[in-house]
This record gives C-alpha cells, structure tokens and sequence, in this order.
C-alpha cells in the first residue's frame, strides 16, 4: 500500500461537469473537485446570498438547503452535489416560503450586521419545519450553530419563537 | 483556506470504492458525510490526491434487523438516527445521543459509519458503539470482517481499521424488554463538545442489575468503558451505597488527560456527578 498508481488519474477528470437544480432551474457548470460549493454558488451561479464565513462548519452564513434539508454548503464539494436538488436564500425567498420569518426578522430588526441572516433564516425554517412547537431553549438550541457575531441573538429567537406561533395558529407546520 | 487539489471518483459499489483505495496505495481517502473531513482538508491536515466517495453505495444504506441484531448501514446519516423507527426502538440509546451530536445542519449530512472510522475521543457515537456491545462491519480487499467495539478503538484517531478498509455497517444487540439505558454530557453549550459524556445500557430483573456496560466521551484518547464501576453495579439494585461506590471506582477507571482549560481533577469530578445522575435515571426509571 504505497505506490499512487498514475493510470487512476487519467479516469478522473481535473475538472467535473456538475448539474443541479439550483432554486428550481436546471443549472451545469464546470467545477474542480477541490471547489466547495459555497464557491461554486457564488462565484460560478453569483447566487451571492449564501455567505462563505468560518469554511469551517461552525458559523451557519453558508447554510442552503439540499434535498430540503439545511446543510453547510462550506462543508461539501460542489461535485459531492452533482445530481442534488439545492435552495439557497434566493430561491427560498422567490417562493415565499420564508415570507414570514424575513417579515418577522425586519419587524424586529433581528440581526445587526446581517452577515449572518441568510443562515440563521436556513436554519430557522429547519427547525420550524421539524419541531412544530420549539421551545425557547429549543430554538437556542438550533441557533447553536449559527454565530451573531453582532450578539443579536435575544431579537432572533424572539423572531423565530413569534413565526413558530404564528404557524401553528394557521394550521401546523409547512 | 482552501483543500489542496486532489482527484475526485465517485464508488458506486463498495468493490469499486476498494479497487480505487488499492490503487491509490495510501493517496486516497474516503468521503461521505465529510463533516469532519472537509474541515481537515480546508486545514490541509491532510491533503490526499484522490478522494473516493462513498456516498452512493447503496449497499451502505439502510437500517434493518438481521438475527439478533440491527445492522445499521454505515451511511446513515445522524438525523436518520433520531427519525428511523427501527432506531428508536431497537437502538434507543442512539437515538438519545443524536441530539446531542453537533447541530442539526452537521446531523444532515454527517454518517454514523464515518464517525465511528474517526473515533473522535470526544464524540458520541463512537463512545455508544462500546456501551451497546456493537460490532463493526469492515470490508476490505482479503473480504469482509466483524469486530466489537471493545477491540476497535486503539488509541487517539486510531482504530483496527487497516489502511484501504471501509466501515460498511454497524451491528448493535437488539434493545431487550428487560433493558434500560441513560445517556446525557455535560457541556458548556450544546453543540459543543462534551467536557464529559456518558451512555450506558443496563439488563435488570426488577431492581437487580445483572449486567451494565457504561462507556465515557471526552475523558481521554479513546471512548472508554469504566469496568471497575461496572463491576460494584453488578448483582445488586441501585442503592445510594453502589452508585457512591461506582463513583469512587472511577477514579481507577479514568485517567483524564492533562488540560488548562479543564484540569483533571475537575473532569474527573464532572464524570462521577454525570455518572451518579444517569444511575439514579437508570433506577427511577426515568
């Protein structure tokens, strides 16, 4: 087990043609396989919502959704996506989805900077679309993988915990 | 910072993914989840030429019982482990530790399997694998194997496993109706890292505990199970005398490591008082 047989590479490609469903539209782009796919959405797609922060896993700005569940686009290749269905921010607000905690968001000015909101609004409908009635501490929980550097956390559970009562008052969870 | 660049084959069998392995000699590297992986790359901790995923191999899918077991397919990601009913009721132990691993985005995509291969001293899956007596399914190129996971775990990030080995499933002993379990960690936020962790599985009859496995997280290099504080729980009920005396068996037990942040004594200290209130869950039931 030493010897790196060269013949390998030469079925692997330096570059990999990708496809997604990126926000409901086909899209194809040409990827090396060490871009990860925050990269990929923001430099190849300019879907530039998704906000590349820690590239670590820990401050939750990169967060999309793939196959419906959030997931750190820092902590994927693009080519490990090739084949996924994939919502960033720009699609999840197209189709309204998340109309309601972006309302409820700027009603309480739940955020500072706003670097982080993209992710925290990701992570926010995870939960709201798992847990039908979060606790406090419940969505403390959640948000534990999402940095406010700002501090503006008090305004953004407050945010979500008015969204998750709001639901259930219209009939459940979406 | 950025992985360095590296070659990328997607396995859609675990033959396929071996053969890339061989022919990479010790070049390559396994991904799935990548949780813990992608981070190690960004850092260049390790900078492999070629990285093989696993991800689509659906024979390491899925989560079912054969024999007196539940084969959990390594691929399972760590949310199906609190959403798989067949979890819940054969691996309760599991689906009481998932909440507690990481948060829900890293749960999404993060595999059971690629947790146990990287027997994080700090984790909790792989410190469950030991409290529940599991066995671990190894393919590799001479075939298959199966090892408990008393015998898996080495040292610091090492394992039985060989290089070019793939985790393909792990096998846990079905959860019994004279079984209990208790699981919880001590840390300063969720999410976070244990300071310290516990998991243990527990078969009584009544009150009497005839045989108790506990396992600790973040107490030293490897998950470890504490067989002196076992050993004063056998044969007796949960008395406030026994778990005092499983307490004090800890002290031999665990060697906590040497840290400024959290000085020995101290974890040592954090890990009787878990242990002490995991028992008492353990014989009130709750």
């Amino acid at each position: 087990m030493s010897g790196f047989d060269e013949s390998l590479l030469d079925e692997v490609d330096e570059t990999v043609r990708v496809r997604f469903v990126v926000n409901g539209r086909k899209v194809a782009c040409e990827v090396a396989p060490r871009e990860t796919l925050v990269d990929c959405l923001r430099n190849a797609l300019e879907l530039t919502g998704t906000h590349a922060g820690c590239e670590m896993g820990a401050c939750g700005a990169c967060l999309v959704q793939i196959d419906g569940r959030a997931v750190h686009s820092c902590l994927m290749f693009a080519v490990q996506a090739d084949g996924a269905e994939i919502n960033t921010i720009e699609g999840l607000t197209e189709s309204g989805v998340i109309a309601d905690l972006q309302a409820e968001f700027h009603r309480r000015n739940a955020l500072q900077c706003g670097f982080c909101t993209p992710g925290m609004l990701v992570n926010a409908q995870e939960l709201l679309s798992q847990v039908a009635e979060p606790s406090r501490e419940d969505i403390r929980d959640a948000l534990s993988g999402n940095c406010c550097r700002c501090t503006g956390y008090e305004a953004i559970v407050d945010a979500i915990d008015a969204v998750a009562k709001a639901r259930r008052e219209a009939g459940g969870t979406p | 910072m950025k992985a360095r660049a590296f070659s990328y084959f997607r396995a859609a069998t675990i033959d396929q993914a071996l053969d890339a392995h061989a022919r990479a000699g010790d070049d390559a590297r396994f991904i799935a989840g990548g949780q813990s992986l992608v981070p190690a790359l960004s850092l260049r901790l390790q900078a492999p030429r070629l990285l093989i995923d696993i991800t689509h191999i659906a024979e390491m899918r899925g989560v079912r019982r054969e024999g007196g077991f539940l084969r959990i397919g390594a691929l399972t990601r760590h949310c199906e482990m609190l959403s798989e009913p067949l979890i819940a009721e054969f691996a309760p132990l599991l689906h009481a530790a998932a909440p507690f691993v990481a948060h829900p985005a890293i749960r999404n995509r993060g595999t059971f399997g690629g947790s146990v291969a990287l027997a994080d001293p700090a984790s909790e899956f792989p410190a469950m694998t030991l409290a529940l007596d599991a066995e671990i399914e190894i393919a590799g190129s001479s075939g298959t194997r199966r090892i408990k996971a008393d015998d898996f775990f080495l040292d610091l990030f090492e394992t039985a496993l060989q290089p070019g080995e793939l985790i393909t499933a792990i096998h846990i002993p079905l959860f019994k109706a004279d079984q209990r379990f208790a699981f919880d960690e001590l840390a300063r936020r969720r999410g976070d890292y244990a300071l310290v962790g516990c998991g243990m599985l527990a078969t009584c009859a009544g009150d009497h505990i005839d045989d108790i496995r506990i396992s600790f997280f973040s107490v030293g290099n490897i998950p470890t199970r504490v067989k002196g504080a076992e050993a004063a729980l056998i044969g007796s009920s949960l008395d406030a005398e026994r778990i005092a005396a499983a307490q004090v068996a800890l002290e031999s037990d665990l060697a906590p490591p040497d840290s400024d942040e959290v000085p020995p004594a101290m974890r040592l200290h954090l890990a009787r008082v878990l242990l002490g209130r995991l028992l008492g869950r353990l014989r009130d039931g709750a």
